[in-house]
């Protein structure tokens, strides 16, 4: 029954959300809003429990004095200090001047934007060292590639501008977007509906258990 | 140059320095720095989600219920119908149940009881499934299929000639996806063709990701000459 | 021509090089010629269509991590919107980014103020903040945008707001303006909003994102699209403004180049070792 009610739960709550697409009548509607209430509340529960769990592994790695432990530590300190600070500081918590803001501002923000930054110089390097045209097919990715980065920034049709303009590299850009590239996203999306719906039907009728975890 | 007097920002600005320390080799500036990274991002989602969503969604309605009070003002507060007359948006004493279940997810923390939090995943699971389905079906299957009956004929030849060669690319990358019959003879040929498409698309999806990175980068040493060193 | 130095080449070569592309460019500006692409144009024109003083929703779905495509498409928005008298009531559902949104709409809203326009907040534009859900909150909203966001940002309830006693649920807005860095973003709009409640939406996206909503596009799901900085900046000369995106276009420009570079150098050198080990 540990595995069994919670499959029946899904089962009867996937189906219900989508009843509620077709059949508006209040009956339906209103548990619907009220399960999609219930979904924001427990997704935000599961972000506090993420950050518990984060505050767990790293407690028990600084009790275990395992490798870089020191660092742990820093970590921990901020997660608790940035809690307290927020917790403490209440409602208006996201004021200009709260001290949260300032953590936000000035440590979560630029390291954020920075840790994405490093991937520019990691790409850089990758195309020198790892992107190899070995077949055809890779030929007609490189050139594609090529065409579309050369010619979705300005130095593109300055680099053909003595071209006419539906052959300059804008403009092949364009058409590459526009026609085989959309031809080939939307044959990708339509399969992909077609896997999410019937992954989604699995789940909703038990076929799919593996959310569950295992255990008994 | 004109140095910012700023201490958040000569905070932020050696915090990316020493992130970018990285490209040198892995350091202990870097780790320090990756480490309050973590640890700041963790707290504020912890905070963020307890101000805007606990509180708000469940904490304020769950008091308005049980007290007739409102939390903040504390202004007397009538709910006509009792604590369980429910309307839309008007949840009143039935958020005790994501109350719960949000409770019940931390026994994943504890491994003997973990198994009490399938209630809650089950009922995210089921709501997630239940809109996702039916969203790639509207939004995706039927909008895009729809979308793809374009006239093949039409005055201007260009127009036409793209729409044809739109139709092959989109029937040959489906065709491509098909693997209950090996591609050979003519559906061989066909995915072939499909692959050229999908090749094509690959290799457009690399130039918009190497574009995107390289904005990163751009919009770190905007926030450094400008922000930091005032060289505007 | 012996090219297996280059083989051997440090990778930290690389970066230096990357580095300077695009710190130079900055120092000192080019001036290349922007040219606004079709996709750009659409979202600019289904923006001028939305009548005088209609209320838009605006919803950005992003972190520090998108800063540089995703702020200055923000902006841009804001202001052609803000120039047409139109009310904006703006989300968050990307956790790391509630902050740098209000931050974003603030400071845009400072300096349209400081040109001598009137800006109210919660009567010209309310900052609803950051719910947790994904899809949920989308269609939550579907029923009562105060069902979903019972309070602001700054912690006001919102029915307090005069803005928000005019909006009711998606029947009250005239466009959807997005901009989204991934999940949750364009594509969950277009299937939960678009789809389920026929609002209009136009969208901003990062460049790695934009490429698989072209689909949508071509279908009409979005009305208009910009793609990562470039979009941004064309959306900007669209506007006769010159914002962070324009002038890293030159970076962006010479960076492009030289990763082109990267991609035919590094496999002449492969074509030259492979055939000089076949003779």
């Amino acid at each position: 029954m540990k595995r069994e009610l919670p499959l029946l739960l899904t089962a009867v709550i996937g189906l219900f959300m989508i009843l509620s697409f077709y059949v508006p009548h209040h009956l339906v509607s209103v548990p619907a809003d009220f399960l999609q209430q219930c979904a924001v509340i427990v997704v935000a529960f599961g972000y506090v429990l993420g950050g518990a769990n984060a505050l767990r592994v790293n407690l028990d790695g600084i009790a275990r004095r395992q490798p870089d432990w020191q660092y742990k530590l820093v970590l921990v300190v901020s997660l608790v200090g940035t809690v307290v600070v927020g917790l403490a500081e209440g409602r208006h918590w996201q004021d200009k001047s709260s001290v949260s803001m300032f953590l936000y501002n000035q440590i979560y923000s630029p390291m954020q934007a920075t840790m994405f930054a490093l991937l520019a110089f990691f790409i850089a390097s990758a195309a020198f060292r790892a992107f190899r045209i070995r077949t055809v097919e890779a030929g007609m990715l490189a050139v594609a590639a090529l065409i579309v980065m050369l010619g979705r920034v300005p130095i593109g049709n300055e680099m053909t501008s003595w071209l006419p303009e539906s052959i300059r590299l804008g403009s092949l850009q364009e058409w590459i977007m526009n026609v085989p590239q959309n031809a080939a996203k939307r044959a990708i999306l339509i399969g992909a509906a077609m896997g999410v719906m019937a992954t989604g039907l699995r789940v909703i009728l038990g076929i799919e258990r593996s959310y569950l975890g295992g255990g008994d | 140059m004109n140095l910012t007097q700023d201490l958040g920002v000569w905070l932020a600005a050696l915090l990316t320095l020493f992130v970018f320390s990285f490209l040198y080799k892995d350091n202990p500036l870097y780790k320090f720095a990756e480490h309050l990274f973590v640890g700041v991002s963790a707290g504020y989602y912890i905070v963020l989600n307890v101000w805007t969503v606990v509180v708000p969604n469940l904490w304020d309605p769950l008091v308005r219920t049980f007290t007739g009070r409102d939390p903040v003002t504390n202004a007397v507060v009538t709910q006509a119908g009792g604590p369980f007359n429910a309307s839309v948006g008007d949840y009143r004493a039935w958020f005790l149940i994501p109350a719960l279940l949000g409770v019940l997810l931390f026994s994943r923390l504890v491994s003997r009881i973990e198994w009490v939090s399938r209630w809650a995943l089950a009922m995210i699971i089921g709501v997630y499934a239940g809109l996702k389905t039916t969203g790639f079906a509207q939004g995706d299957l039927v909008a895009q299929v729809q979308a793809s009956m374009q006239p093949l004929w039409t005055p201007d030849v260009w127009t036409g000639v793209n729409a044809i060669l739109f139709t092959i690319g989109l029937l040959t990358s489906l065709l491509f996806f098909f693997y209950s019959r090996e591609h050979k003879g003519a559906l061989g040929v066909l995915a072939r063709t499909g692959t050229v498409f999908l090749m094509v698309s690959f290799g457009a999806g690399y130039g918009y990701t190497v574009m995107s990175r390289l904005s990163l980068l751009i919009g770190r040493f905007q926030f450094l000459l400008e922000d930091w060193l005032g060289m505007k | 021509m012996n090219l297996t130095w280059l083989e051997k080449l440090d990778r930290r070569w690389l970066f230096l090089i990357v580095g300077l592309l695009v710190l130079g460019p900055l120092l000192r500006p080019i001036g290349l010629p922007l040219v606004p692409t079709k996709p750009v144009r659409q979202f600019y024109e289904a923006i001028e269509a939305v009548p005088d003083g209609a209320i838009v929703l605006m919803s950005c779905d992003y972190d520090p991590g998108g800063k540089p495509e995703t702020v200055p498409m923000t902006k841009t928005a804001l202001r052609q919107l803000w120039d047409k008298k139109c009310r904006v009531v703006i989300t968050c559902l990307w956790t790391g980014g509630s902050g740098l949104v209000d931050e974003t709409v603030e400071s845009t809203a400072e300096e349209y103020r400081a040109s001598g326009k009137t800006l109210v907040y919660g009567k010209d534009y309310v900052n609803l903040g950051f719910k947790a859900g994904y899809e949920a909150v989308m269609v939550l909203m579907g029923k009562g945008i105060g069902n979903a966001f019972p309070q602001d940002h700054r912690a006001n309830p919102t029915a307090s707001l005069p803005l928000m006693r005019e909006v009711r649920d998606y029947s009250s807005f005239a466009l959807l303006v997005n901009i989204s860095a991934g999940y949750p973003g364009t594509k969950e709009w277009v299937q939960q909003v678009n789809s389920r409640f026929h609002l209009p939406m136009v969208s901003g996206c990062t460049a790695v994102s934009a490429p698989e909503y072209y689909p949508y596009l071509q279908s009409g799901q979005l009305r208009g699209l910009l793609g990562g900085m470039a979009g941004a900046a064309e959306y900007e000369k669209l506007r006769n403004e010159k914002g962070s995106a324009t002038e890293g276009m030159d970076a962006q420009s010479l960076a492009h180049v030289f990763v082109a570079l990267c991609i035919l150098m590094g496999n002449v050198v492969q074509w030259t070792k492979r055939r000089g080990a076949g003779a």
